[in-house]
């Protein structure tokens, strides 16, 4: 039971990452070659990304620094340090991910909400939004699924299904009114849905020092513990300890791919991302698409909060932490390219990079502040595949951006 | 400079754009190509400027072989081009524009101003062209940008101008001050290439006038040895007329009926003025017009895509002013757009995606969400089979297919459900030959089914060739409505001129006239 079994696609599926179209005669299992085509440039980007990264760690690293000083008169003993400590910060960052079974289940504790929420922003991405309110609909349905969570007492069959609906419907909400603006009046999701981030994070902070949230007795900002019967249960695989949201994220994803490959809604919602001119000419609503896709990405992302509080050992709200999923997750679709098995590979793997860093700074005294470079790095390099392109100097695929063509590939 | 193209031949997907042209051009020369919209003239110039490379042929500028690899390399072997659509910096100086690139660098690579300055000064004061050096592009008239245009040509030592269409922008006192100013371009060693479609401009500016039809330099010829009425025929070209058999019409009962019907654009001016006509079952109602007259308006206000300000439209009489898109569809209404690539496909998707475009939500293609792909790849395998659409398979993205094969493929989609009516918008332009006949031949088809056609097109061959009925829109009213007997190229090409009816049937000459090709 891994979440790596997942890169492999359920089954041939498109590709919206609006990819600049080249020629393509279509071959009998073009969709096989275009897998390998369309993971070229992750994966690529990775792997340059961490080679950079190894570059910043030895300037980053005083020692090692000292020790290029006296490269002149000790050269392999600098270069040998200098791998040393790229070697053991990376060992380090294994290890502490993916070494033992436990650190694994921290792994995928970590991408859980990576990739809800990643598959938020990929499928706003589909139809033509872009999702930058992850972070504000993952804080309502946090607080949602929060409140359900500490204020009710129920059974735990009704209590938990409940919560979690409280926080899909939450954030569904909050992500629909980015949807019904853009319908409406035409105003830019992207400043929408950041001024909306801005609205959740205060409404939140001014949550938690109301009565109906904060925990008694405490000055700081911070809600009631959700009640037992509301907390995601805990599944274990051997030593692998983790809770049971990350078979909603995976759950999810099943369904957001069969909504975009196999669906009528799916279909509008890819038709008006990729020509909202030809979508109303055939008759579809736009308006109601873009509120459409965003109540759906809204409620992925506010699925992600409700995972997060309701499985979380601390079991309640903050104001910390919830900023950077949403923002992580625009980097986990675009590495994803936007595509639910990609976005939960890609989730997959800023989950190792999230749950590894403190272990690697505990080995190597490497700043955790690296692993941001290298996600940093990995966008960039995805965001530019022309520069990955050039450096491994690869001609541009046959199938790159092209991949609507096995998208319904029968 | 002298300038001679020998044997260009350009291809593109499904179309040859230039066909093995010759063309020379003399020192101090004003020499003129014409050709309708698509004949190659775009492509030619394209080529002369180094956008595109030509697929066989060469180019000798003052006998020395051209190999433009960019413009830069065109710019600099000495030419200018000034296209259609200006390429200037809005925000900037006219100085600043001109010196765009070019800029005249002191020591510590400092711009300077006052030199560049001072040559456009020199340049507009020696060539009559009146230019303020100081004065901000975006609140310049659109004559005296394109005297900018021209400017940045002649700063850059252009010894051969191209200008892409000129007078297209241009109100009639602005074109008058450009003949002048050409005329003055093309003195000494200098020549100037002049590309319109408007012959009355060609014979009064023009020293050498050459016609390009279908990629192919169809004759030459100067201005003392001919006259419009011949350029018009070379231009046009009789010997590609498009012949569709078809019996007269057996019209029906009114399927369209348009009445007093008022559309704004989107600029908020009344461009459809009051438009009523009707279309019947079985006939075919051609909206001739040249472009800009409203037409465009109209069928959108016709297919639900813009509301109308006031009057009605009935479709099998029921009114249905103002609804949207898809109850049209529902109601039998098919609709091929004018701009296929926008508005009639969708590139990334696959042409069996898109032949179930509007009815994806309809069965057999879907039941409840879930899409039948079995079902939509068979609809795909037949229409494709049917309209004879070439493409690899029907998996591929619409954006591979050539130009022809993505109108048959909306053609297929459009016409499989057309029942009642059928409106088409410019549904041939820019096609081949063969594409051209095919979609004619299915038109006609169509119409001895009982549906009825409005045929929305600038192509007067297109509009003779397929229409019952003529309906002739000039400046958002319908001037004329013709039956096809009444309609001569004559009356029809002047109705779309403007000409008043009574004056047209006066100055109509009788028959056809002779094609004059030298």
């Amino acid at each position: 039971m891994t979440v790596t079994d997942a890169a492999a696609p359920p089954g041939p599926s498109g590709d919206g990452s609006g990819a600049p179209t080249a020629a393509a005669k279509p071959r009998p299992l073009a969709w096989l070659g275009s897998l390998g085509n369309s993971l070229v440039v992750p994966v690529l980007a990775l792997v340059t990304a961490l080679a950079i990264g190894g570059l910043v760690i030895i300037f980053s690293d005083p020692d090692t620094l000292d020790s290029w000083g006296g490269f002149f008169s000790h050269p392999g003993a600098t270069l040998s340090d200098s791998w040393n400590i790229v070697y053991d910060s990376y060992k380090g960052l294994y290890t502490s991910s993916l070494g033992t079974q436990a650190a694994i289940g921290r792994t995928l504790v970590e991408a859980t909400p990576l990739a809800l929420a990643g598959l938020s922003v990929a499928l706003a991405f589909r139809a033509g939004l872009f999702n930058i309110g992850a972070t504000g609909q993952l804080i309502i349905g946090a607080t949602c699924a929060g409140w359900v969570g500490f204020t009710w007492d129920l059974p735990k069959a009704i209590h938990l299904p409940l919560a979690v609906i409280a926080g899909f419907v939450g954030g569904a909400l909050w992500g629909g009114i980015a949807g019904v603006l853009k319908a409406r009046t035409g105003a830019h999701e992207v400043i929408t849905t950041i001024m909306l981030n801005y609205i959740s994070f205060y409404l939140l902070d001014y949550a938690l020092r109301t009565d109906a949230f904060q925990r008694p007795g405490r000055e700081d900002p911070i809600s009631k513990a959700v009640a037992e019967s509301a907390r995601l249960p805990d599944v274990s695989f051997g030593d692998i300890v983790m809770h049971a949201g990350l078979f909603l994220a995976l759950a999810a994803a099943v369904v957001v791919w069969w909504l975009l490959d196999r669906s009528t809604v799916g279909f509008r919602m890819r038709s008006v991302g990729a020509n909202p001119f030809a979508s109303r000419y055939a008759g579809m609503a736009i308006g109601g698409t873009y509120v459409l896709a965003m109540l759906i990405a809204g409620g992925l992302a506010g699925l992600a909060g409700a995972t997060n509080i309701l499985g979380r050992p601390s079991f309640s709200l903050t104001t910390r932490y919830y900023s950077f999923i949403g923002f992580d997750a625009i980097a986990v679709a675009l590495l994803g390219r936007a595509n639910p098995a990609g976005v939960l590979a890609a989730a997959f793997l800023f989950g190792v990079f999230r749950s590894g860093a403190t272990g690697m700074q505990a080995a190597t005294s490497t700043p955790v502040d690296i692993i941001v470079v290298i996600q940093a790095l990995i966008i960039l390099f995805v965001a530019a595949p022309a520069l990955v392109r050039s450096i491994y100097r690869i001609r541009a695929g046959r199938g790159a951006g092209q991949t609507f063509t096995t998208s319904w590939g029968a | 400079m002298k300038v001679e193209l020998r044997g260009i031949t350009k291809r593109f997907p499904g179309v040859v754009a230039c066909d093995g042209v010759d063309l020379s051009v003399d020192s101090g020369e004003v020499h003129a190509l014409l050709g309708e919209n698509g004949a190659g003239k775009s492509t030619l110039m394209n080529i002369l400027f180094g956008l595109y490379r030509p697929d066989e042929g060469e180019i000798l500028l003052d006998g020395q072989p051209l190999r433009a690899r960019s413009p830069a390399d065109a710019i600099a072997a000495g030419i200018g081009m000034v296209h259609q659509h200006f390429m200037l910096v809005p925000v900037f100086t006219v100085a600043e524009n001109v010196m765009l690139g070019v800029e005249p660098t002191g020591r510590f690579g400092t711009i300077e101003r006052h030199e560049a300055h001072q040559r456009v000064a020199d340049l507009s004061e020696r060539y009559g062209l009146a230019v303020d050096p100081e004065a901000t592009i975006e609140d310049l008239p659109v004559g005296v940008q394109q005297r900018v245009e021209i400017l940045k040509a002649l700063y850059r030592d252009a010894r051969c101008l191209i200008l892409d269409e000129p007078t297209a922008v241009l109100t009639p006192p602005e074109i008058t001050e450009l003949m002048g100013i050409v005329r003055q371009l093309a003195e000494g060693d200098r020549s100037v290439i002049f590309i319109s479609h408007k012959l009355r401009e060609v014979l009064a500016i023009a020293d050498e006038i050459s016609v390009l039809r279908n990629g192919k330099v169809v004759g030459h010829t100067t201005p003392d040895e001919t006259d419009e009425q011949a350029l018009a025929s070379m231009m046009v070209g009789h010997d590609v007329k498009l012949v569709v058999d078809k019996a007269p019409a057996t019209p029906g009962e009114p399927v369209l009926a348009v009445d007093n019907l008022v559309v704004g654009d989107d600029r908020g001016q009344r461009v459809v003025d009051g438009v009523s006509f009707e279309v019947r079952a079985g006939e075919i109602v051609a909206l001739a017009g040249v472009q800009g007259n409203g037409q465009t308006e109209l069928v959108e206000a016709l297919t639900g895509m813009r509301p109308p300000r006031s009057g009605s439209v009935r479709f099998d009489g029921r009114d249905v002013t103002g609804w949207p898109p898809d109850d049209l569809f529902r109601a039998g209404l098919a609709h091929v757009p004018e701009d296929r690539q926008r508005d009639g496909l969708i590139g990334s998707f696959t042409v069996s995606s898109n032949l179930v475009l509007n009815q994806i939500e309809e069965r057999p293609f879907s039941r409840r969400l879930r899409i039948d792909r079995g079902a939509v790849r068979k609809h795909a395998e037949e229409l494709v089979e049917q309209f004879d659409v070439r493409t690899a398979s029907v998996q591929s993205a619409a954006s591979t297919l050539s130009g022809g094969n993505q109108q048959k493929v909306i053609i297929a989609r459009e016409f499989f459900h057309a029942d009642r009516l059928l409106v088409l918008s410019q549904p041939t332009r820019g096609l081949d030959v063969g594409s051209i006949q095919y979609i004619h031949r299915q038109v006609v088809a169509k119409r001895d089914e009982g549906v009825g056609v409005l045929l929305n097109s600038s192509e007067l061959d297109e509009v003779l060739a397929l229409a019952d009925r003529v309906a002739v829109i000039y400046r958002g009213r319908i001037v004329g409505v013709l039956d096809r007997e009444e309609a001569s190229r004559e009356r029809v090409g002047l109705l779309m001129a403007g000409a008043v009816e009574e004056a047209a049937e006066v100055e109509a000459p009788a028959g056809e006239e002779e094609v004059t090709v030298t």
